[in-house]
This record gives C-alpha cells, sequence and structure tokens, in this order.
C-alpha cells in the first residue's frame, strides 16, 4: 500500500508539472547497483547466509523552472534474501527558492549535527540495518515527509522543519540478525504516534558563524525513533506494546579550525517527557549527551578523525530503584570513541578506511574496515567487514557479536 | 653639501640595499604574477575541465565550475565555490574554501545524497585537488612569504619575455626542492613552472599552454601539469571563463552550498 502511495505521489508531482515541461530544466541521473552481504561468523537465525543481497537502480529527476525545483529519487531493487523486489522513493520535494527565505516540501533527507555517525541533534530517522548490513552510508538515513523552511536573515540563519508523518528508525530484522531479546517469545504490537495535530514533530535549527566558529542551536519536539517495550504485566507478562515516547531536545554545536586540526563540539538533553521523573523503567529517562572531535591530515591523503561520546542517564537512582530484576541494567555512564582513518592512493582512486566504535562503558565495539576503488569515472567497487564484539550479551555491539559480515557494494553511475 | 649628502646618502643606500634590491625585486615579480594568475577581477567564473591521464593513456575526467571573489587587498582573503558535474558519482557535490594567506583554509563539502555539510581539515596545501597532479596552493596561491625568491636569469620562452624567478621554500620537508618560474614581462602570467626535487633534478613541469585576454584580464585559458618520475599529467582547460559577475557573499554560505544557485553554476 505503502508503495502504490509512493507511486502517486511521485506521478501526480511528475504531471502537475509536466505542461510547463518544454520550458523546463529537466535533468536526469541514477545509477544501476549490486550489493552483497556475506555472514562471517554464523548463519542468520532464520537460516539463511546473507545479511543482504540485492541489486538496485536508482533513478533521479530534477525539474527547475525560475524560483522552483522538483527533486524526484527513486530506488527499484530485487532482493535475494526475502526474494522480493520493491520500489521506494527515497526523496521527492518541491523547493521554492526566494531571495531570503526557502522552503522545501515532500520527502527530504535531513542531516544535523557535528558527529561523524554519532547522532546527538540529528535527531532525524535513520536505518541501522543498512549500516549494520554492509549498504553504502546514504541508506543510514531515513527521508522525513514533512516541509522545511529556510529563513535567512543578516544576523543568523534558521532551518525549521515540521513533520507531520511519524517515521521510526529502522533496527536490524530478527530474521536476518541475531539480537538481545530481553523477553523472548512474546507477542509485540507497535503503535506509532498517531498522525494528528498534538503529534506534529517540530525541529529547528539556527546557525551563524560565532568567532570563527560554525555555530548551531537545536531543539526538538517530538517522538524517540527507537521504540520502548510496554509489557501489559510486568511480572508475567503475555503481550509487549511497542511505543514510541515523547521527546524534546534541546542543543548545540560548535566547529572550527584550531590545534593543527579540526575541532568539534556538541552537546544535547534529551527530555524525555513521559518519564521526567526517572521512575518508569520502561520508559527511556532523560539524558545529557556530549560529543567532541578532533581531526586533521596526518600526511597527504590521509586523515584521521578522532570523537569522543558519553551519555548521562538523569535520575538515575530513580531507574536503579525500578528496574524490574532480571533485566539488564543500564549504566548511567555510556561512553564511545570512534576511530576513523582515511587514506587516499593512486590519485584518490582508491581509499583504505577504517572506521571504529569502542565504548569503555559496555566493553564492545563495531569494527569496519573498507577498501573502495574507482575502476573508471562511472563503476566504484567496495569490500569492506562489518565485526561486532564485546562482553555482555545486551550491550549495542555485543549483542550483535554473531552477526560479523563481508560486504560487496558495486556502482555504475550514469 | 647638499649634493656631498645626497652621495653619501646613495653610497650608503647602495652598500645596504643593494644586495637585497635584486631579492626584493624577484619577490615583487612573484607578487605581481599571483596577482595576474590568481587575483584579477573582484570575482571569476570559468567551467573546469580537467582530464587526469596516467602513464598508460587512461583518463579520468573532473569537471566543475569554479567561482572566487576576492576580500580585501591583492593577495589577501579570497572564497572559493566549487560544484562538480563529474564524475558522475560526485555529481551535485559543492565545495566552498575561505582561503586566508598564512592561516589554514576554512575547506566545507556537501554531500547531497546525505544532505550533509562536513568541514574537513586542511592543513596540507601540498596535498592533491581532487586527484589530479595540481595541488591546493597551485589551484589557489601559495603564499610568497613562504619562499625566497631570487631572480636567476631573464629569457624568452617562445616569443615570450621573461623573468626565471628561483623560488625556494623557507621551510624544509617540502616535496621540491626548489622552484624556477618563467614569468611573462608584459601580463605577469606564469607560462612555465619546474619543480625540483632534493636531487636537484626535475620532476614536475607546469606549463600555460593557451592564454587569452578576457574582459581586459589576461588568463591562462589552457595548462598542463607533468609529473616526470610517475609519468602522470593533468590538463585543465577554462571554459566559460569570466570576470566581474557580481558575485554575492551570500553565495558563500551554508544555504547555496546545499542548494547551488543554476545560474552560478551552469
Amino acid at each position: 500500500m505503502k508503495i502504490v502511495w509512493q507511486i502517486v505521489f511521485g506521478a501526480a508531482l511528475l504531471f502537475v508539472w509536466f505542461p510547463y515541461a518544454w520550458a523546463l530544466d529537466l535533468s536526469f541521473q541514477g545509477f544501476l547497483q549490486g550489493n552483497y552481504t556475506a555472514d562471517t561468523a554464523a548463519s542468520n537465525p532464520d537460516g539463511g547466509d546473507f545479511k543482504w543481497a540485492e541489486e538496485r537502480a536508482q533513478l533521479q529527476l530534477d525539474v527547475a523552472k525560475d524560483y522552483v525545483q522538483l527533486h524526484l529519487k527513486t530506488d527499484a531493487f530485487y532482493d535475494h534474501v526475502d526474494t522480493d523486489a520493491d520500489v521506494e522513493l527515497r526523496e521527492g520535494y518541491l523547493d521554492y527558492v526566494a531571495p531570503s527565505w526557502d522552503v522545501r516540501a515532500g520527502r527530504q533527507i535531513i542531516t544535523w549535527g557535528v558527529g561523524d555517525l554519532v547522532f546527538i541533534n540529528d535527531v532525524f530517522p535513520k536505518d541501522y540495518e543498512a549500516f549494520f548490513s554492509g549498504r553504502p552510508l546514504e541508506y543510514l538515513k531515513k527521508g522525513v515527509d514533512g516541509v522545511k523552511a529556510g529563513l535567512y536573515p543578516d544576523f543568523a540563519s534558521f532551518e525549521i522543519v515540521v513533520i507531520p508523518f511519524f517515521e521510526p528508525n529502522n533496527f536490524p530484522d530478527p530474521a536476518r540478525f541475531h539480537l538481545f531479546d530481553p523477553i523472548p517469545g512474546i507477542d509485540r504490537k507497535e503503535e506509532e504516534p498517531a498522525t494528528s495535530l498534538d503529534n506534529v514533530e517540530v525541529a529547528v535549527r539556527a546557525y551563524r558563524n560565532l568567532a570563527g566558529f560554525d555555530a548551531s542551536l537545536y531543539s526538538y519536539r517530538g517522538f524517540f525513533r527507537q521504540p520502548s517495550a510496554l509489557p501489559d504485566d510486568s511480572s508475567a507478562p503475555t503481550r509487549l506494546t511497542l511505543l514510541y515516547p515523547e521527546l524534546s531536545v534541546y542543543g548545540a554545536s560548535l566547529q572550527r579550525n584550531a590545534l593543527d586540526g579540526l575541532v568539534s563540539l556538541e552537546a544535547g538533553y534529551y527530555d524525555s517527557r513521559e518519564d521526567r521523573d526517572g521512575a518508569d523503567p520502561m520508559l527511556p529517562n532523560s539524558q545529557t549527551r556530549f560529543l567532541a572531535g578532533y581531526q586533521r591530515q596526518l600526511w597527504e591523503d590521509c586523515t584521521l578523525g578522532l570523537q569522543y561520546y558519553v551519555e548521562y542517564m538523569n535520575d538515575y537512582s530513580e531507574y536503579e530503584r525500578n528496574v524490574p530484576p532480571g533485566f539488564p541494567r543500564e549504566k548511567e555512564w555510556r561512553d564511545l570513541v570512534t576511530v576513523r582513518l582515511t587514506q587516499l592512493l593512486r590519485h584518490q582512486t582508491l581509499a583504505l578506511s577504517w572506521f571504529s566504535f569502542w565504548s569503555q562503558a559496555d566493553n564492545d565495539y563495531l569494527l569496519n574496515p573498507e577498501v573502495k576503488y574507482n575502476l573508471t569515472d562511472h563503476l566504484w567497487a567496495a569490500v569492506g567487514g562489518m565485526i561486532f564484539g564485546g562482553e555482555e550479551e545486551s550491550t549495542q555491539f555485543a549483542q550483535l557479536d554473531e552477526n560479523d559480515n563481508v560486504y560487496l557494494q558495486m556502482r555504475y553511475s550514469f | 653639501m647638499r649634493i656631498l649628502f645626497a652621495c653619501c646618502l646613495m653610497a650608503v643606500s647602495t652598500l645596504f640595499f643593494s644586495p637585497n634590491s635584486y631579492g626584493l625585486e624577484a619577490r615583487e615579480i612573484i607578487r605581481n604574477s599571483q596577482a595576474a594568475f590568481l587575483y584579477p577581477g573582484d570575482d571569476f567564473k570559468a567551467r573546469v575541465l580537467m582530464k587526469l591521464v596516467g602513464k598508460g593513456g587512461q583518463e579520468r575526467i573532473r569537471e566543475l565550475t569554479l567561482l572566487r571573489k576576492n576580500y580585501g587587498e591583492t593577495g589577501g582573503d579570497q572564497k572559493y565555490f566549487m560544484y562538480f558535474f563529474q564524475p558522475l558519482d560526485v555529481k551535485d557535490m559543492t565545495f566552498m574554501v575561505y582561503k586566508y594567506p598564512g592561516k589554514d583554509d576554512d575547506r566545507w563539502l556537501f554531500i547531497p545524497a546525505l544532505n550533509m555539510v562536513r568541514r574537513i581539515a586542511a592543513q596540507d596545501k601540498r596535498s592533491s585537488f581532487v586527484g589530479s597532479d595540481f595541488t591546493y596552493e597551485d589551484v589557489s596561491g601559495r603564499d610568497p612569504e613562504e619562499d625566497t625568491h631570487a631572480i636567476a636569469r631573464e629569457e624568452k620562452l617562445g616569443d615570450r619575455d621573461c623573468y626565471v624567478i628561483k623560488s625556494t621554500p623557507k621551510e624544509g620537508g617540502m616535496e621540491y626542492e626548489y622552484k624556477l618560474s618563467w614569468i611573462d614581462k608584459v601580463t605577469f602570467l606564469p607560462v612555465k613552472e619546474e619543480y625540483y626535487d632534493r636531487q636537484s633534478e626535475l620532476y614536475k613541469v607546469f606549463t600555460a599552454e593557451e592564454m587569452a585576454e578576457v574582459k581586459g584580464f589576461p588568463t591562462v585559458t589552457k595548462r598542463s601539469m607533468k609529473n616526470l618520475q610517475s609519468g602522470h599529467r593533468t590538463e585543465v582547460t577554462y571554459l566559460k571563463t569570466d570576470y566581474n559577475l557580481g558575485v554575492g557573499n551570500s553565495l558563500f554560505t551554508e544555504r547555496f552550498l546545499k542548494q547551488p544557485p543554476k545560474k552560478w553554476i551552469d
């Protein structure tokens, strides 16, 4: 049903504009892609040996006339794991650009914050399954169906995003990924926030240059995109409801050249509006999150990026007092260290890269080495691995321990 | 008495300034050359076609629109805006540089597939520009204060009278020991540059292959950089070159990095 809606939406946008076609500025581009990811540690829970195996074609259409622009990006793919073909509207929006403001309406990808794969003020939906399955990085981001307005007075710039339709994060599929489940074998039902005026999400970003810093302020009112599981009966649950609790986020980021490199700072306060006192162990407590990053060129075509991220759970004593026995206990402080090392070779056509997450608090990790080669100006191929591990079975990366994989991505652009 | 004093002054000034004046003149020529090569007009626009040619003849194409705006005096700050057409996997990508002489650039890259602006660490101005044989410095200029300059000789190159300037980096550890530049006495454009490695062997050659006058500004419209050691070369053609278009300050902002206006990138 969703696909039908997407096609109708795309076609409607196209045909509304078609009468003008003779005076339009039209451009097409796209790619053909193969993406195959094989298990290296264990077969999938459903017995399969591939996390991902698909061929995909993307078509992008841009139509412009004066101050208006239409942008459509649609993927069609054949998935060998589920033996299923589908069409997906990745982006589809109309832009109107005035001298001191602009507006973008439709499905769009929005990325905020200064983190490298660490998100504090980027409150927009993500596809973690895509990332863990070794798909190209752009598939980590999901579009939102909403309206974004830009205002550009002299003293600062503003982005205001209004999202009437809730879109959750996409997490790994339990048929393909071994995941930790504290209450296995119990029916669960997902309840997304209803589409109503009360549930409209609003995100605002204000930014400007401040003493050489790229400075941004952020605020968001909406929902957690990761569901909380609410049992019908906490002592002997028979059914779980997956809910998306209310969330507000307030944050800031700074970035500038310093210390012979590039320094990034970001912070955010996560206000868990349905559990402000932290007493409900099934809902997330409020959190304070910090990120410090440093990037520098070590030598020609070699860049090192380091990040330290820490999140602090507010009202931890309340949480501790109420968490049911037998449940894995979250920590008051959780940290992450990331390392990204990229070396470009052969006139920047060959890229060797390393990315890793490591948490000292959780004692778990994700390692992602990759080699990418642009065989021609049209064709590139990348081979890489996702290696997960850790001590406890419940933490973010340790629970993915049995999902190690190697992936191949090939793309022909036209 | 007066005449005597003047003579003394002349003698003294010759004594003090004459060994220096030759060097000062060389630096002046380099400054003039930078002004003619990298600073003409208030702003500048060109469609840049780069052909990267490997030893075996295999070619890669980089095509972009380059916009530049000057801030302050000649030799001062500049802002650059680039929009990529080719290769296709980076189509619609934009890149912005705030250049400050004597200080690290500020650089931003916009990645359309993620709708993301990334700031990029930029310490090494000697690193390759988009994988070509040109460095960032070759594109946006090297601070003349970083080298000592001397006039090696004056000679004709083709039909052009040139100064030949030897520029030696003050700081060691560079990939070249010194550079010889043939600078046209009339236009002050560099006609040829030779880079010598630490064994004083010629290893890289810049050639200005075509020059044209655009809105009264002599402009190098075709150039190449050949690496004699690797056999790799890059040929660059400037198409649709223009000056003083009235490029506004607002172009060099995140807003237009994400949504480059058609009129500036075409």
